[in-house]
C-alpha cells in the first residue's frame, strides 16, 4: 500500500472539516473493500479519515414508531445479533449474515456495502426491498436519498465532495410485509453474488398490496425494477402472478459475462430467483 | 490384508509439532528475521507473451531505500545444458528462464525483475519503478490452440521429439510418446460395446495456503545461506547452485516449517533471486509472494485435452482402450503427461492399448506437480467412460471395474508389471461399503435430483534417496534427524517406525527435520513417498542403533551373543530395557549413533476410490456434496489419523477440482481470478464429513508394508462427481470444473 | 509520519510504532515480532491472519495497526494459559486437525470466538461459522470434529 495519513474524527463536524480540508480523502468504514482496494493499487489516497468513533455512525436505534437508523460503520456482527432488528426486520439480520465470512462480518457495515457501490453488494437489493433511506452529511448540512438512487456507476455514488453516509433508515414493515433475500453463489460462503435479489411483498386481504423487487450482479449498479413489483400489487399471491414479475425482472436485468459468470446465465438466475424469492415471502405455491 | 501386530505402529500418539504448531511458536519461512533483513520484490509480466525490448532500472536503482536490483542478466552466464534437479531432465537455460525471463516473458505473471529495500512497502514500489518495454506477441492459451498449425510459438528453439526421436520442426509439442500394448484395431473389432468421448480439464492451482517465501545470506564467507519453504531442501540446494554456477557445497539450505505445497512447492522460484539480491546488498534478503503472485508466477498443475476410447465385450470384459492425452506444460516443457500414461488405464487389466501423449507448451505459468500429476484428468475420462459402458452394459459400475480389475503380474502399456497392488481390495471395500447400498434420501426441493457415482484411481508413487540418524541419549531417549520436509504429520510416522524396531513410544522420539549440511542427502516430500522411504530409512536406522546396542550390551555382559525382542536386550540371564541400556552404553564405549541412508526402489503404487453423493438443482446447475466416502489402499497405516488426513485433504482437493476451482483466462492470457475470492477453492460450508475406510494390502519390499498414501486419493473425485450428476439428471459431463453454468448449460441440453 | 499506538495485546498493555499504512497483522508480525499470526491472501478471504478485536473475530489482514489504538486484541500466541494448553489447542492435537499448520492460528481463534458466542455449536454451525478460514490439507473433517470436541470438553 501507499502511505497515507490517517485521521479518526469523533464527531461530525470535525469529519465534514477533515473532509472539505482533504478533498481526495477517502473515508474509513470496516475497511474489508477500501483496504484491499489500496493494497491493489485500485485506489490511493493521501488520506484515510476512519469514520467508527462518531457516535451517530455507531449506533443502531430503533423507534416503534418510526423504524430502525443503523449507523454507517455498524458491522454486520452487531446486526445479526440485535434483538430489535432480528425481530422486526429479520431479513435484514439474515444479509448482515451473508457478507463474507464471520471474521469479514466483525468489521464489514452496511453502510460501507452502500458506498462501495458495487453492482454484486449483497445488501443493497434487500435495502431497496425495504425502502431504505440513506442519510448523508455534507458541506450543505444533512440530505436524505432513498437507496435506489444512491449507487450511480461500478465504485461511483452519489456522494459528493467531501460528503459521506451517516446512517441509514429503514421505515417500520406494514402488516402482512415480508421481505427476502436471496443470492446464488456457486461456493456455500466467501463468494460473490452471481446474482441477487431483494424482494418485498405486502399481502392484505388475501391481495398482494405492494410489492419491491431489486437485483444484484446484473447492472452497472444495484437495481430497482420497479415495473417488476408493481406488476404484482393487486394479485392474490400465487405462481402466476409470480412468473410474471420474475420475468419482468429478467427482462430488466443487463448483465455481463466475466469470470464469476457467463451474462446468459446470470439472465436466466434472475427468473429463477426472483420466483424463489418472492415464493419465500408470500409462502406460495 | 495386513495381519502383523505392532506396539506402535497403527496407534495414534499426539504429533510431534502439534504444540509448537497450535502455540503459534512454529517457525515458517515468513517468520523467520534475520538481523538487517531486507525485503524483496519481483516485477513481473502484465503480458501473456511478449518480446523484453528493454528494461530500465535507473529510477529503482536510485530510490533512497533501494539496496539492489537484479534481472536476467544477473545470473551467470553458463552455457546451457541438461540438469535433473530431481524432477528429470531439464534444460538449465528452461529452469532460470522461468526463474527471470530473458528477452521474452511467456505467461502473465513471469518474472522479469527484483529489487531489495528496506521495506516490503517500499520494495514493491520500487519494483514498480523499474521501466520495462514489452512488444507484445500473440499467445496461445490451451494445448490444442498451440497445437495448431500456425500457431504462435513460445520457443523459437524447440524441436518436438517424436517417439524418442529428435525432429527438426519448430513447434509448441515439446514430446509426443506412444505406448502401444496388443492391437488395439483388433480390440476394438472384438469388441460389443465402444465408447469414445473427448473431456477438457482447466489449469488449476494447489492452493496451499502458505506462500512461496524464501530468505537468503551470501555470508561473508562466500557461503550461500538460505532458509524457504520447499517441499525438498536438496532440490533447492541443487537448483541454486546451478543457476548461481557454485559448487553444492558452498549452499546450505534450511527447510522452515511448510504452510502446504502439494507438489506446488518442489519447484524453486524466488530462493536464487533472493540469493542475487543478497550477494549485492551485502545483506539478508527475504523475498514472499503475495497470493496473486502465487497463483500467475508459481506452477498451477495442467490443464488437458484427452480423448478416451474404450471398447467392452458384452459381459463386461474390456478389450481395448486408447487414450490420447495433450497436457499443458505451461511456458515450458513438463506437462507430466508420461505420469498420466501410466495411470489412464492402470486400474485395469485391458490387453490391447494405445495411449498417446503431448507435452505442449502454453503462454500459462509452467507447471508444477499436484498431488498424482497428470492423474486425475486422466481418470476423469477414463472413468466417466466405464461409467457409460456399465450404463450401456447395464452392469453395476463396481462389479464392471472388479471384472477387469488389475492384480499382481497385469502388464500395463508402459511395460511395468504390477507387484502385489490393491486395486481388488479397493473396489471390493467400496462395493461392501454401507455408503454404496444405502438410500439417497429425498432431494431437499422441488428443483433438486440426487444421484451417486464411483471412479477408482491410481497413482504408483516414488521411491528415490532418503537419510536418518538416530542419537541415542542417556535417557533412553532419541534424537532423529531427517532431512524431508514435514508437511502432514511425517515426522512423527518416522519416527513411529524407528521406536516401532527399538520397543520405544513415540514419546520417546525427538524428531527433527534439519538442513542440507546436517542430513544426508534426502529427495523431496512428494511422490507419497515420505513415509515410505524416509521411514524406510528410519528403520534401517534403527536397526543400525540395535546392532551398536547389543555390542554395547555384549561388552557389558561379557558374552558374545545379545537378543533383542521387544524392547528387551537379552543374554541369558542379563536383561536390560531399551532405556537400561541406554543409561549404561558410556560405561563400555562410544555414544551410539545409528545411521543409514537408502536409494528406495519398490514403493507400490496405491489404489484409491470414492463413492459421492450429490445434489444438482437442476434450475442453477449448483451442485451440492451430501456424503463422500474415500477408500484407499494404504499398504499399512503407521499413523491412521494422518492417513485419513491424506484420504480427506486429497478428497476435499478433487472436489474443488471438481466443481469450482479454474485459471479463467481472458483471451490475453491474463488469470482474472487471481485472488482466493474468485479461485474458489471449497469452504468448511462446501463439504461434509468425509468418510475413510483404509485397506492395507502390505507392500512386499517395505519393511512395515508401506505404500505412500499422500496422492491416490485426488485422482478419483472428480470422475466419480461426474457419475453422480449424471445419475442425478441423466447428463455427462465432459469438461472440468463442472460448475453450475456448465452443469446448467448440460442439463438444458441433454 | 508513524503513529504511536497502545492498545492491550493478550491481556498485557502493549505499544508500537507504525506507519498507518500498516495493517495489524504486519504491526504483529513486523513491529511486535509475534508471527503466530499467518498471512495466506491479504485480502480477508484465507482467514489464516484471525485474531479478536475487542472480543470480535476479524482478519488482521484487514485492519489497519492505527485503528487499534485503545483496543483489545488477542492472538494464538494467548489462547494457553502459561504451559497448559487451552483445550481447543489440546483437540486439535488429539483430532489430528492440522497437518502443515498453517492455517491453524487462525482456525483456533475462529473457534475461539465460535464458542464464546455459542458453547454448544451444531455441525452446520460450525461450518458456517469456520467459512471464513481456508484449510487445504485436512478436508475440514477432522477441524469440525476437533471443535466438537473441544465445544463438548468446555462445557463439562
Amino acid at each position: 500500500m501507499r502511505s497515507f495519513d490517517y485521521a479518526a474524527p469523533v464527531s461530525l463536524a470535525e469529519a465534514l472539516a477533515l473532509l472539505a480540508a482533504h478533498p481526495t480523502a477517502r473515508v474509513l468504514a470496516g475497511g474489508t473493500d477500501l483496504l484491499v482496494q489500496l493494497k491493489s493499487g485500485r485506489r490511493e489516497t493521501p488520506l484515510v479519515v476512519d469514520l467508527k468513533k462518531i457516535p451517530e455512525l455507531k449506533a443502531i436505534t430503533f423507534d416503534a414508531a418510526e423504524g430502525l437508523t443503523i449507523g454507517a460503520t455498524v458491522p454486520c456482527c452487531q446486526l445479526t445479533a440485535h434483538a430489535d432488528l432480528r425481530r422486526v426486520y429479520p431479513s435484514l439480520a439474515e444479509v448482515a449474515g451473508l457478507i463474507g465470512g464471520t471474521a469479514v462480518q466483525g468489521r464489514a457495515s452496511l453502510g460501507g456495502n452502500l458506498c462501495n457501490a458495487a453492482p454484486s453488494a449483497d445488501s443493497v437489493p434487500l435495502m431497496i426491498a425495504l425502502s431504505a433511506q440513506a442519510r448523508v452529511a455534507g458541506p450543505q448540512g444533512l440530505r436524505t436519498v432513498a437507496v435506489e438512487d444512491f449507487c450511480v456507476a461500478p465504485g461511483k455514488s452519489i456522494l459528493g465532495p467531501g460528503e459521506f453516509l451517516v446512517s441509514i433508515f429503514f421505515p417500520l414493515p406494514a402488516p402482512g410485509f415480508h421481505a427476502h433475500y436471496l443470492r446464488f453463489i456457486p461456493r456455500n460462503e466467501m463468494d460473490i453474488a452471481v446474482v441477487g435479489v431483494g424482494v418485498s411483498t405486502t399481502v392484505q386481504d388475501g391481495k398482494i398490496a405492494a410489492a419491491r423487487i431489486a437485483l444484484a450482479s446484473v447492472a452497472p449498479t444495484p437495481l430497482f425494477v420497479k415495473a417488476a413489483g408493481d406488476s404484482l400489487v393487486g394479485q392474490a399471491p400465487t405462481s402466476e402472478a409470480i412468473a410474471g414479475a420474475a420475468t419482468l425482472a429478467q427482462a430488466a436485468a443487463k448483465p455481463i459475462s466475466d469470470m464469476r459468470a457467463p451474462a446468459d446465465y446470470r439472465r436466466h438466475l434472475c427468473d429463477v430467483l426472483t420466483r424463489r424469492a418472492l415464493t419465500a415471502t408470500l409462502g406460495a405455491q | 490384508m495386513s495381519t502383523t501386530t505392532y506396539h506402535l505402529i497403527g496407534t495414534r500418539p499426539p504429533r510431534h509439532d502439534g504444540a509448537d504448531k497450535v502455540t503459534g511458536r512454529a517457525l515458517y519461512g515468513a517468520d523467520l528475521k534475520l538481523a538487517g533483513t531486507l525485503h524483496g520484490a519481483i516485477l513481473r509480466s502484465p503480458h501473456a507473451h511478449a518480446r523484453i525490448v528493454s528494461i530500465d532500472t535507473k529510477a529503482a536503482s536510485q530510490h533512497p531505500a533501494c539496496r539492489a536490483v537484479v534481472t536476467a542478466e544477473d545470473f551467470p552466464e553458463t552455457p546451457d545444458r541438461i540438469v535433473d534437479l530431481g524432477e528429470g531432465d531439464t534444460p538449465l537455460s528452461y529452469i532460470r528462464g522461468n526463474m527471470l525471463a530473458r528477452r521474452k516473458t511467456l505467461y502473465q505473471g513471469h518474472a522479469v525483475a527484483a529489487v531489495a529495500a528496506t521495506s516490503p512497502q517500499a520494495a514493491a514500489e520500487i519494483a514498480a519503478l523499474i521501466q520495462v518495454v514489452y512488444e507484445p506477441l500473440p499467445c496461445v492459451l490451451t494445448a490444442p490452440a498451440a497445437m495448431a498449425k500456425g500457431a504462435p510459438l513460445l520457443h523459437g528453439d524447440l524441436r518436438c521429439t517424436e517417439f524418442g526421436q529428435p525432429t527438426t520442426e519448430a513447434s509448441n509439442v515439446a514430446d509426443h510418446f506412444r505406448q502401444v500394448m496388443g492391437d488395439s484395431e483388433k480390440g476394438f473389432a472384438e469388441a460389443d460395446v465402444i465408447v469414445e468421448r473427448e473431456f477438457t480439464t482447466s489449469t488449476v492451482h494447489q492452493g496451499y495456503i502458505e506462500p512461496h517465501t524464501a530468505t537468503a545470506l551470501w555470508n561473508n564467507d562466500g557461503r550461500l545461506l538460505i532458509w524457504c519453504s520447499t517441499q525438498g531442501s536438496f532440490v533447492v540446494r541443487d537448483t541454486v547452485a546451478c543457476m548461481l554456477d557454485l559448487p553444492v557445497s558452498r549452499v546450505r539450505v534450511t527447510p522452515m516449517e511448510i504452510g502446504g505445497g502439494f507438489g506446488g512447492k518442489v519447484p524453486v522460484y524466488v530462493e536464487p533471486v533472493a540469493a542475487l539480491l543478497s550477494k549485492k546488498s551485502g545483506q539478508p534478503v527475504k523475498i514472499t509472494m503475495t497470493r496473486r503472485e502465487v497463483l500467475e508466477g508459481s506452477g498451477p498443475t495442467p490443464g488437458s485435452f484427452i480423448r478416451v476410447k474404450i471398447g467392452a465385450k458384452q459381459d463386461g470384459t474390456l478389450v481395448a482402450a486408447q487414450a490420447y492425452l495433450a497436457y499443458e506444460a505451461g511456458a515450458y516443457p513438463g506437462a507430466m503427461v508420461a505420469p498420466a500414461a501410466t495411470c489412464v488405464f492402470a486400474a485395469y487389466d485391458i490387453a490391447n492399448q494405445t495411449i498417446d501423449g503431448y507435452d505442449v507448451v502454453v503462454n500459462k505459468p509452467s507447471t508444477a506437480p499436484y498431488r498424482a500429476p497428470g492423474a486425475t484428468n486422466a481418470a476423469f475420462a477414463t472413468e466417466t467412460v466405464l461409467d457409460e459402458i456399465a450404463e450401456k452394459l447395464k452392469l453395476d459400475p463396481l462389479a464392471l471395474r472388479l471384472k477387469n480389475a488389475s492384480k499382481e503380474g497385469t502388464r500395463r502399456a508402459d511395460g511395468a508389471k504390477f507387484r502385489r497392488i490393491g486395486c481388488v481390495e479397493v473396489l471390493e471395500t467400496m462395493k461392501a461399503h454401507p455408503h454404496y447400498t444405502a438410500p439417497l434420501g429425498e432431494p431437499s426441493h422441488a428443483e433438486a435430483k440426487r444421484g451417486r457415482g464411483v471412479a477408482v484411481g491410481f497413482w504408483m508413487n516414488a521411491g528415490l534417496p532418503s537419510s536418518c540418524t538416530l542419537n541415542v541419549h542417556a535417557d533412553g531417549s532419541v534424537g532423529l534427524i531427517e532431512g524431508s520436509t514435514d508437511i502432514g504429520g511425517s515426522r512423527t510416522s518416522i519416527a513411529m517406525m524407528a521406536a516401532e524396531v527399538l520397543g520405544l513410544q513415540a514419546d520417546d522420539m525427538r524428531p527433527s527435520v534439519v538442513d542440507t549440511d546436517t542430513i544426508g542427502y534426502t529427495g523431496v516430500t512428494g511422490g507419497s513417498r515420505t513415509t515410505f522411504a524416509t521411514g524406510w530409512a528410519a528403520y534401517e536406522a534403527a536397526q543400525d542403533v540395535v546392532k551398536q546396542m547389543k555390542e554395547r550390551a555384549a561388552k557389558l555382559w561379557k558374552v558374545d551373543e545379545v537378543h533383542f525382542a521387544d524392547g528387551v536386550f537379552s543374554a541369558g540371564e542379563h536383561r536390560l530395557s531399551f532405556k537400561e541400556l541406554a543409561a549404561r552404553v558410556g560405561e563400555v564405549g562410544a555414544p551410539v549413533v545409528g545411521r543409514a541412508s537408502i536409494n528406495a526402489k519398490g514403493p507400490g503404487g496405491s489404489f484409491a476410490g470414492a463413492i459421492v453423493d450429490v445434489e444438482v438443482d437442476v434450475e442453477t446447475g449448483k451442485t451440492s456434496i451430501l456424503r463422500f466416502t474415500c477408500v484407499q489402499d494404504a499398504g499399512k497405516a503407521i499413523h491412521p489419523s494422518y492417513v485419513e488426513g491424506q484420504m480427506q485433504g486429497g478428497s476435499v482437493q478433487g472436489i474443488g477440482w471438481a466443481l469450482n476451482e479454474e485459471y479463467f483466462m481472458s483471451p490475453e492470457g491474463r488469470m482474472m481470478n487471481a485472488s482466493f475470492l474468485d479461485y474458489r477453492m471449497p469452504t468448511a460450508l462446501d463439504v461434509p464429513m468425509i468418510d475413510t475406510a483404509i485397506v492395507e494390502v502390505p507392500n512386499p519390499v517395505h519393511p512395515y508394508g508401506v505404500r505412500g498414501v499422500g496422492e491416490a486419493n485426488i485422482v478419483s473425485p472428480p470422475a466419480a462427481i461426474a457419475n453422480a450428476i449424471h445419475a442425478a439428471t441423466g447428463c455427462r459431463m465432459r469438461h472440468l470444473p463442472m460448475n453450475p453454468p456448465s452443469v446448467l448449460a448440460a442439463i438444458q441440453q441433454c | 509520519m508513524k503513529v504511536h499506538v497502545q492498545f492491550t495485546l493478550n491481556g498485557e498493555p502493549a505499544e508500537f510504532l507504525a506507519e498507518p499504512r500498516q495493517t495489524l497483522l504486519e504491526c504483529l508480525r513486523d513491529n511486535l515480532n509475534l508471527t503466530g499470526t499467518k498471512e495466506g491472501c491479504g485480502d480477508g478471504n484465507c482467514g489464516s491472519c484471525s485474531v479478536l478485536l475487542d472480543g470480535q473475530l476479524v482478519t488482521s489482514c484487514l485492519v489497519l495497526g492505527v485503528e487499534t489504538q485503545g483496543q483489545r486484541v488477542d492472538t494464538v500466541e494467548g489462547i494457553a494459559k502459561g504451559s497448559t494448553l487451552h483445550p481447543i489447542q489440546k483437540a486439535f492435537i488429539d483430532h489430528a486437525a492440522l497437518q502443515c499448520g498453517i492455517c491453524t492460528p487462525g482456525f483456533l481463534m475462529a473457534t475461539k470466538a465460535l464458542l464464546d458466542h455459542e458453547p454448544n455449536p451444531t455441525e452446520p454451525q460450525i461450518r458456517l461459522w469456520l467459512a471464513n478460514n481456508l484449510c487445504r490439507c485436512t478436508g475440514y473433517d477432522k477441524i469440525v470434529r476437533a471443535v466438537q470436541a473441544a465445544a463438548a470438553e468446555m462445557r463439562a
